[in-house]
Parts: structure tokens; C-alpha cells; sequence
């Protein structure tokens, strides 16, 4: 938020809506009305004067209504832009003519009530318009045997988000709302107003709330002291997001109940807290269980204000108010111009909705790229102070992160502990060092007590080290004299049950930090000249998408494919879960890659070698048997994955069994069988080898089922399942196959089918999850859901130093923050190399690492780390250093010194990636590492020790 | 050795990896006994054997690289 509030090319508007929408695509003319905010946005300091003086208390709704804000307020305090408003619905004086305490007490006279105030209509001329309203949270009060409205201790999944955090009503200490005790036994409900018809309309999935529950169950126990037990009443758990069924796996170890029953009335506890009653399966009988506190994880829907909105503008819906879009153009709406992202679209996790943000980025801008950089504005920033020769004057600023340091650091004792510490000359605490206004105040600091080192104790400085150096170029001092002490994630996290030893910690932690921030030099900037060209590894839809977004914008693209044709996976698919026919899809975008001006094919082709880096990447391709030298300035991995061959269930020893594709391949031709069909879920998937789930499988059986029953009314067809997974409003399709009458059965994986042959008879036994008793089954088709594996990617990992996690899926750079950017700069992955994914978020994925990608290739200039190895005048030639440099960055040269030739290493930036091996390695202090030099690292070590 | 007794070590993290790493310990508030005093580097290649002879001298009671 912080980044987006500071960009220069982005304006906000706030209090603003969408009046009328005129023109087309490239040429919209938006009429925008604008609230009044009654403060003056230049003026207000957000010193929270006003606030504090305003009389009148408002249920504030950032924190659910559980606190109170006044009608002076900000809406929480990371607010971007960080000014304050009055909210005239409740101001005092707006609605009843007298007051004006704030007006009084503001010390910069922002607060304007004296001019008429009246809506500003605003028109802005633009290309292409992006939507991302978001959702609004279901409210639980139409089913009233939970008695949401009734009884305090039963609260929203939102509700208890803010219960457990920092900035929540209870500082993040877990409370119960009825009378304040700390809560010991906690229930979770899930599938409220999600996955229901009857009461609520909404018979999607909303995808996330399985994730959320199992999240607040866990970290429930950070907030609480002793023992805590939780439990979670599910249909089916739904973790099909990258890593979240190991964190399900996780949460079971951990002792949270799961119980598979849906509570059926909530009654008060004459005791506190509530009584469920519920059908516990397990037993055969029904359950009055007392809990302290019941959460209802309630569903995501679209808001009433965003319906408004997608009919001024023109958007069509569909039938649960989600964006209508295709598969193959997941953001773009009906009218052409304008695109939609986030849970408008569709109900998404974080995840995905930072892909598909960057995929309506990509979108928005394929369709401008002709207008591209007429209107972006340049960062300037204030020259540079030259500090090189003065003494260090350190300025520390410790953070408090809400409770998240300050809960276990005694911040006040180490603020005055840094004042003690050598060259430090200012010192203080903040809440949040990362919010924007404390930008400001750092900015106002260096100027004030003429700072020129600046330590930030707070988190660590793998996130938040780019921002602060912001803040100092922002100052005038050079970026480099920056260093962070991480006292929060490996410090008040990790140590939060010993506080007092956290904080001594804490101190070695910021002396360490101002030891090595005395010694820290003002570096060079360095760039790169950016070869405005790409490489696509993979030639699937992901690999085809991703190559024709960046040549529309006019980039050169060289797209490799492996195999003699393009198309990957999808060769072997129908139809997308929507529906859509795949193979015209297919063809055209096949068409449109092989004619494109700016895309150069190579297929049988793979990649020997790599040299460079982002901007400038050099590599051999080994086209059809031919080496070729390729050059390019960013590369995106499509390589996909594969469908796993199964040896169990009889796979390959009975011509009956299938795999998915393969039965894929036999519906096709239409077939039929009195004894019907069965589907296996999960085969290779969520297993101890494979813990993962596949993601896809549960939707397909579905499209498979259903084709299967429309086709033969009278053939009978199981699936047995462990948990359907029909996320999002392919829910639909699981309804749909139960409307026909396909049957479900649920098994464990500790009891799992078995399938043998009796006679000529393929066989499946399985014990039914209500009778508990064995069924047999004798079909004319099994068919396996099998997992989804990753393809082999070690080469392309070694060539790239890139990362996979364990389970060989490629590894972003942050899951939820850099979804589509690999480890490595200038590299983005799409498409199932990542993880199991359908056409349609396979496609997002593509186009958002088209948008990450043209960050880089826009411009024909890349600014460099400066953290680099530099020569000292001690190298005396002897080249140990160059056969240790893993990156090939160090040469040996000859120089002239008084007519003798001596010689010296040389190194090459652009390949240099300040490892610092040569550091380790150079046995006489001839080569360092800016910002990590012998000196410097000595320096901590021997603060690290000060006090032994 | 005395009962109480609390061992000083001096860790030296890769950037990308162990640093990464105990960022993620963080996340996932795994607790871990806070005797470990941390270096950042770019590398644990970047660690001169000296600095960890020096580390000893200088009264650790033990060094740690992980990478």
C-alpha cells in the first residue's frame, strides 16, 4: 500500500465513485464523484488531534463494529493516504450545526468545514479501466439456528480476524466477547453462506475459507496463554492452494479436531460461552458439546455497490454476481476496454488475486502499448549529500509493529539502550516504522539532527530494507547507509515466551546494527543496459499466452519448445470446466504464435547453456540437433508437468483401468457399459510421497461424470472421494453430478479402496462412510484421478540457479507477494510448472508474468544492486580468488606500475552477484563486498561479543 | 560447567537460505533458544575462515554457518 501511495504514476482518488463511463476502449472519458473529505489533504499532519478531540464515538467498521472510531478518523493505521476525514453521516457538526472541537484543535488548521461543500465532479480520460471492488463478507444473521445475532460469543470469520490482531479491539490479546475471559475451547463452522442454496443463493465455493479457519486455529494458540483446544465442523476441507494441504497435514498434527458434520443449532451455556449439538457420524448419535466461542466462517459475496458499479459501467454478471468471463480471457470483461480482478471475478486467496491483478495490468496495458511511457512521470530525488568524510551520526528508529515486537521487546528499554551505543545521535520508538507518515518523520529526522546512517530494528530487511533506502534517497543521503536489526522475526517471534531475554537480545541485535552502520561507505549506483527481448521456455498454453502478450507489446520473442509441436497438455483436453471447447482455442493461439512478426519458434529445441543476468542473459539452444546463441533480457519457465502414472489399483495390468487423460481420450469416442463406471480421487495425491493436491482432478471427475450420466441415464457411476474440491462455482458441477445421480463415497486414507479381479470381474471394494460397511462394486470402467507431477527441472534449476520445493514444483520468489517471479531477477514462471492448475488460471498466471516482465523490458535502462565486490589496492594478482568466483565475474589483467607489468583481477558487475567468495577465499584483504566488508562483518562480530 | 550456563554463538546466515530461513521460523513462531547472535552475508561462502577464528578468540562459545 505503502509502494502504491508513493508511485508516482499512480493518483488516488478517494471517496470517489463512478458516475457514467463514455467512449471505447483506448478512449474512456470516466465522470468521477468525489466526496468531501472536510480536511485539507496538504494541510493535515495526521497527528490524530482531531480524533482524539472528537466527542462523538462511531462503531468502527474496520474492526467489524467490536471497537469505536470517532467521526474523526482514518480507518486504520497503515491508512494510505495517510490524512484524516470526517465522516459527515455522524460529525456533529454537519449533522446538528454545532461542535467544531476538531476545528478547534487541529495545529495546522487542515479542517475545513467553512467552504460549501459540495460533491466534486471529476472526468479523467483513459485507455482502459481495471475493476477490483472486491467482496463483502456474508452476514450470518438469516440462519438463526446459529444465533449470530443472539449471542455475543458467536462471531464471523472477520470478526475474529480482528479479534486476533495487533490493531483489533483487544490489542491482539484473544478475548471473549460476552465477558472478557480468554476463550479455551473454540469452534470453527465453515460453508457459511458458501456452498448453500437454501438460505443464502450462493452455491459457489468461496474457496478461501477453508484456509482462513485452519489459519485462525492455528495461530489462535499465539494469542491465548496455556492450553487451547479448536475444532473445525467441515463438508469437505478444501487446501488446493501451492503448500496448503502440508499446512492442513500440519494443523492435524497439531491437535485441532476436524470434524466432518455440520452443527446443526447453537444454544447459550448457562455457564458462558454456547452449546452446538451436532450428528457426530463416528458415533451414530447426536453431540451437545460446550465451547467457549463459535466462528462461523462465513462465505465471500459481491457487494450490492459493486453490482451498482458493473451496471454503469456495462458488465454483465452472472448468476452469482461474479464477473461473466472465459477461460481463455480470465480478466476480460464484455466490454472491451474494461478488465476485473480479485474476488469480483471469482472467490480467490491472496494469491491469485496479486496474479490476476498483474494479468489486468498486463491486459490493460497489451491494449495501450502503442501509448506506452507518453505519460509516466521520472522519480526524482534531492542530490546527494557527499557524508564520506563525516564522522558517523546514527539515528536509530525501533520499531513497535503494533504488539508484534513491542509484545515481547521492551521497545522503550531499547530505544534508551540505543542512545547509550557510540556515534548514535537520535533515537525512538515508533509504532510502525514501515507507515508512511513515519517515512516522513525518518525524512524530517535525518534533516533535523543531520543523520548520516540510518538503523531501522524492526522486521527483517530481506522486505523492508528497499523501502527505508527509499526514505533516506528521499532525505538526500545515499541509499547505502541503511542497516536493519531484525527484531521481530528472529527475535520477538521466535523468542515470545522469553521476554526478558528477547530484549537483551534485542540490544546486541541494534549494537551489532549501529557497529556496522559506523562503518557503512556511500555506494555507486550501477545499471545495465536492458536488451529488450525475452525468452519463453515451454510451449503450452501457458508458454503460448505468455510469448504473444509480450509480442503484442512490440518485445522480440524466442519461444522454445521441447517436444516437434506446440500445444503441451491441452492437446489432450475437451472442454474447460465452463464448457468451452478447447482444441479452436487451442488452434488459434497456435495460428497466432507461428505468424507472429515478434515470435521466433524454435521447437525440438532445449537450452544448454546460460551466462549473464537480468537484462543481459546469453544462452546455447540446442535446436533440432543445431547449437544456436541466443541473447535476451528476461526469461518466463512454462516447462509444465505431467500426468502421474499410477502402480496401484491395477493400472496397466487391466485394460479397464484408466488414467484420467486417457478415459479423456476414450469419452470421446462415446461409450457405454451396464455396470457403469467408477473414479478413484486423489490417486498419488495427498500421500506421505506426494502431499499435495492436485487441484484439478475433483473438477474433472465431475466433467467427466456428468458427460457420462447425460450420455447413459442408466449407468451407474461412483466416485470415490476423500474430499471434493470443487472450489469456486465449479461447485456447480458437484451439485449438478448429484442432481444425476452419480453417486459419492467417502474414504480415508488409512482405509482405501481396493480393487482385485474376481474371474473375469474388475472389482472395487470400498467401505461406505454411512452404512460402514464394505460395498462392491463391478465396473466396465475405474478411473484413476491421478496427480499431477512436476516434469524434471533440474537442468533448467542449475542453468538458472533458480529453486523447486519439495515436491519439484517451481519455487516463486513469495507466494503471496511475487507470485509469478522467480528467485532468480528477470525470471517469472507460468502454468503448471508452478502448480497443478486449470486453463483459466493457468492463462492469468501467463499474462501476469507478461506484466512482471514488461517492468523490466519497458525501458532500455535497469538499475543495478550496488552490492557488489570491489579490488582494494592489497591485490597483488595472485588469482586464487577466480577459480572460486561460482558467477565467472573475476578476470586477471596486466597493468603498467613504474614500468613493471603486474597484474590484478578485475570484476564485471553485471555478472558479479557479491556472494563474496572471493572475500572469503583472498588471503590478503585484496577483494571485499560493498556493505559486507571483512572490516564491517568484523566489526559485528566483535559487537555480537561485547558483552561476554 | 555451571548448570545455568548460557552459550554466546555467533551465526553467520546466507542471505537467500538460513537468513531466509530464520525469517520463516519467525513466521511460523517456532521458538528457539535466543543464544544465537546473527550476521547476515550474502553468501556463507563470504565467511573468512579469520572471522571465525577471531569470533572464538573474542570469547564465543561457538560458531555456526549455515548456508
Amino acid at each position: 500500500m505503502v509502494e502504491c501511495g508513493r508511485h508516482l504514476n499512480i493518483e488516488l482518488l478517494t471517496l470517489s465513485e463512478v458516475e457514467k463511463i463514455e467512449g471505447s476502449e483506448g478512449n474512456f472519458t470516466v465522470t468521477i464523484r468525489q466526496k468531501p473529505r472536510y480536511v485539507d489533504m496538504d494541510k493535515c499532519i495526521a497527528c490524530g488531534l482531531c480524533a482524539e478531540k472528537c466527542p462523538k464515538k462511531v462503531p468502527d467498521e474496520y474492526n467489524e463494529g467490536l471497537s469505536v472510531r470517532k467521526a474523526a478518523y482514518i480507518k486504520y493505521g497503515q491508512t494510505v493516504p495517510l490524512k484524516y476525514a470526517i465522516d459527515p453521516d455522524h460529525c456533529i457538526f454537519i449533522q446538528k450545526g454545532k461542535c467544531r472541537a476538531c476545528e478547534k484543535f487541529c495545529p495546522t488548521g487542515a479542517i475545513d468545514f467553512n467552504k460549501e461543500h459540495k460533491d466534486e465532479i471529476i472526468q479523467v480520460n483513459v485507455g482502459s479501466v481495471i475493476v477490483a471492488p472486491g467482496f463483502k463478507a456474508f452476514d450470518p444473521s438469516v440462519f438463526d439456528h446459529y444465533a449470530y445475532t443472539q449471542f455475543k460469543d458467536v462471531v464471523t470469520g472477520l470478526e475474529y480476524e480482528r479479534l486476533l490482531s495487533a490493531s483489533g479491539p483487544y490489542m491482539g490479546h484473544l478475548k471473549r466477547p460476552s465477558d472478557g475471559k480468554e476463550p479455551k475451547k473454540i469452534a470453527w463452522l465453515q460453508c457459511v453462506g458458501s456452498r448453500n442454496i437454501n438460505r443464502a443463493d450462493n452455491g459457489y465455493c468461496s474457496s478461501v475459507c477453508c484456509m482462513y479457519a485452519i489459519k485462525q486455529a492455528l495461530v489462535t494458540a499465539e494469542h491465548t496463554t496455556g492450553d487451547v483446544e479448536q475444532a473445525i465442523f467441515y463438508m469437505d476441507i478444501r487446501t488446493h492452494g501451492k503448500e496448503f494441504e502440508a499446512y492442513y497435514e500440519q494443523a492435524k498434527e497439531k491437535g485441532i479436531r476436524f470434524i466432518q458434520s455440520r452443527i446443526h443449532t447453537v444454544y447459550p451455556n448457562p455457564e458462558g460461552g454456547i452449546i452446538v449439538e451436532y450428528y457426530d457420524a463416528e458415533k451414530g448419535q447426536r453431540v451437545l458439546e460446550p465451547y467457549d466461542m463459535l466462528v462461523l466462517s462465513v462465505g465471500l459475496e459481491t457487494d450490492k455497490s459493486a453490482i451498482e458499479l458493473a451496471n454503469t459501467l456495462g458488465i454483465k454478471l452472472n448468476k452469482y454476481n461474479f464477473v461473466e468471463t472465459s477461460s481463455f480471457n480470465p480478466v476480460a470483461t464484455n466490454v472491451p476496454g474494461i478488465y476485473a480482478s480479485g474476488c469480483f471475478q471469482a472467490p480467490k486467496d491472496i494469491p491469485q488475486s496479486v496474479t490476476e491483478a498483474s494479468s489486468a495490468a498486463a491486459a490493460a496495458s497489451i491494449a495501450l502499448s502503442k501509448a506506452r511511457g507518453t505519460l509516466t512521470k521520472e522519480k526524482t530525488f534531492p542530490p546527494e549529500k557527499d557524508v564520506a568524510a563525516e564522522e558517523p551520526r546514527i539515528g536509530v528508529f525501533v520499531c513497535s509493529c503494533g504488539i508484534n515486537i513491542a509484545g515481547t521487546v521492551d521497545v522503550k528499554e531499547l530505544t534508551e539502550y540505543a542512545k547509550t551505543l557510540p556515534n548514535v545521535v537520535f533515537a525512538e520508538n515508533n509504532l510502525f516504522t514501515c507507515s508512511q507518515d513515519t517515512q516522513v518523520l525518518i525524512a524530517e529526522k535525518i534533516k533535523e539532527h543531520n543523520l548520516n546512517r540510518v538503523v531501522v530494528a524492526a522486521c527483517t530487511p530481506r522486505t523492508h530494507e528497499p523501502m527505508f533506502r527509499e526514505t533516506l534517497k528521499n532525505a538526500g543521503l545515499n541509499e547505502y547507509l541503511f542497516e536493519m536489526a531484525n527484531i521481530r522475526n528472529q527475535n520477538s517471534w521466535v523468542h515470545s515466551k522469553e521476554p526478558e531475554k528477547a530484549t537483551a537480545k534485542a540490544k546486541d541485535q541494534v549494537r551489532m546494527a549501529v557497529a556496522k552502520a559506523a562503518m557503512l561507505q556511500p555506494l555507486e549506483h550501477l545499471s545495465v543496459q536492458v536488451n529488450q527481448s525475452a525468452l519463453v521456455i515451454g510451449g503450452g498454453i501457458s508458454g503460448m499466452t505468455t510469448a504473444l502478450g509480450l509480442a503484442d507489446q512490440g518485445y522480440e520473442t524466442i519461444l522454445l519448445e521441447k517436444s516437434d509441436k506446440l500445444g503441451g497438455n491441452a492437446w489432450n483436453l475437451r472442454r474447460t470446466w465452463r464448457g468451452e471447447e478447447i482444441k479452436p482455442f487451442l488452434e488459434q493461439l497456435i495460428a497466432r504464435v507461428e505468424n507472429h512478426p515478434n515470435i521466433k519458434v524454435f521447437k525440438n529445441a532445449s537450452i544448454k547453456t546460460s551466462k549473464g543476468a537480468v537484462g543481459d542473459f546469453v544462452s546455447e539452444v540446442d535446436v533440432n540437433g543445431e547449437i544456436k546463441t541466443i541473447k535476451y533480457g528476461i526469461a518466463v519457465v512454462c516447462t509444465g508437468a505431467k500426468e502421474y502414472k499410477p502402480n496401484e489399483y491395477l493400472y496397466g495390468e487391466d485394460e479397464r483401468v484408466f488414467t484420467h487423460l486417457e478415459f479423456e481420450e476414450k469419452l470421446q469416442n462415446g461409450i457405454s457399459g451396464k455396470q457403469g463406471a467408477v473414479f478413484i480421487q486423489c490417486v498419488g495425491s495427498r500421500e506421505p510421497e506426494r502431499p499435495y493436491c492436485s487441484r484439478l482432478c475433483c473438477t474433472h471427475t465431475m466433467q467427466s461424470a456428468i458427460e457420462l450420466k447425460k450420455t447413459n441415464p442408466e449407468m451407474p457411476v461412483y466416485v470415490l472421494y476423500r474430499d471434493i474440491r470443487t472450489y469456486g462455482e465449479r461447485e456447480d458441477l458437484y451439485k449438478e453430478a448429484r442432481e444425476l445421480g452419480v453417486i459419492f463415497i467417502r474414504y480415508t486414507r488409512e482405509n482405501k479402496p481396493k480393487v482385485f479381479k474376481d474371474g473375469n470381474d474388475l472389482v472395487v471394494q470400498v467401505q461406505d462412510h454411512i452404512l460402514k460397511q464394505d460395498v462392491e462394486i463391478r465396473p466396465d470402467y475405474l478411473v484413476l484421478a491421478t496427480a499431477i507431477v512436476p516434469h524434471d527441472n533440474k537442468e533448467l534449476v542449475e542453468l538458472y540457479k533458480c529453486s523447486v520445493n519439495n515436491e519439484g514444483f517451481l519455487q516463486e520468489a513469495h507466494a503471496k507477494l511475487r507470485p509469478v517471479d522467480l528467485t532468480v531477477d528477470g525470471m517469472f514462471l507460468a502454468g503448471l510448472c508452478h502448480y497443478p492448475k486449470p486453463i483459466d488460471e493457468a492463462v492469468a498466471q501467463a499474462q501476469a508474468a507478461v506484466s512482471r516482465a514488461s517492468t523490466i523490458l519497458s525501458k532500455s535502462v535497469m538499475p543495478l544492486d550496488s552490492i557488489k565486490s570491489y579490488v582494494t589496492e592489497n591485490c597483488d594478482g595472485c588469482a586464487l580468488c577466480v577459480d572460486t568466483c561460482p558467477y565467472g565475474a573475476i578476470t586477471l589483467v596486466n597493468y603498467d606500475k613504474d614500468g613493471q607489468t603486474l597484474q590484478k583481477i578485475e570484476i564485471n558487475k553485471a555478472l558479479c552477484k557479491g556472494c563474496g567468495v572471493c572475500e572469503a577465499t583472498c588471503p590478503k584483504k585484496g577483494v571485499f563486498v560493498h556493505g559486507f566488508t571483512n572490516e564491517q562483518l568484523r566489526a559485528q562480530v566483535a559487537a555480537a561479543l561485547e558483552i561476554v | 560447567m555451571a548448570e545455568n550456563f548460557e552459550p554466546v554463538i555467533v551465526g553467520f546466515l546466507c542471505n537467500w537460505c538460513a537468513y531466509a530461513g530464520a525469517d520463516l521460523a519467525g513466521v511460523s513462531r517456532l521458538q528457539y533458544p535466543p543464544n544465537m547472535r546473527a550476521i547476515r552475508v550474502m553468501c556463507s561462502g563470504m565467511v573468512h575462515p579469520n572471522l571465525v577464528v577471531e569470533a572464538l578468540e573474542k570469547g564465543a562459545d561457538g560458531v555456526i554457518i549455515m548456508g
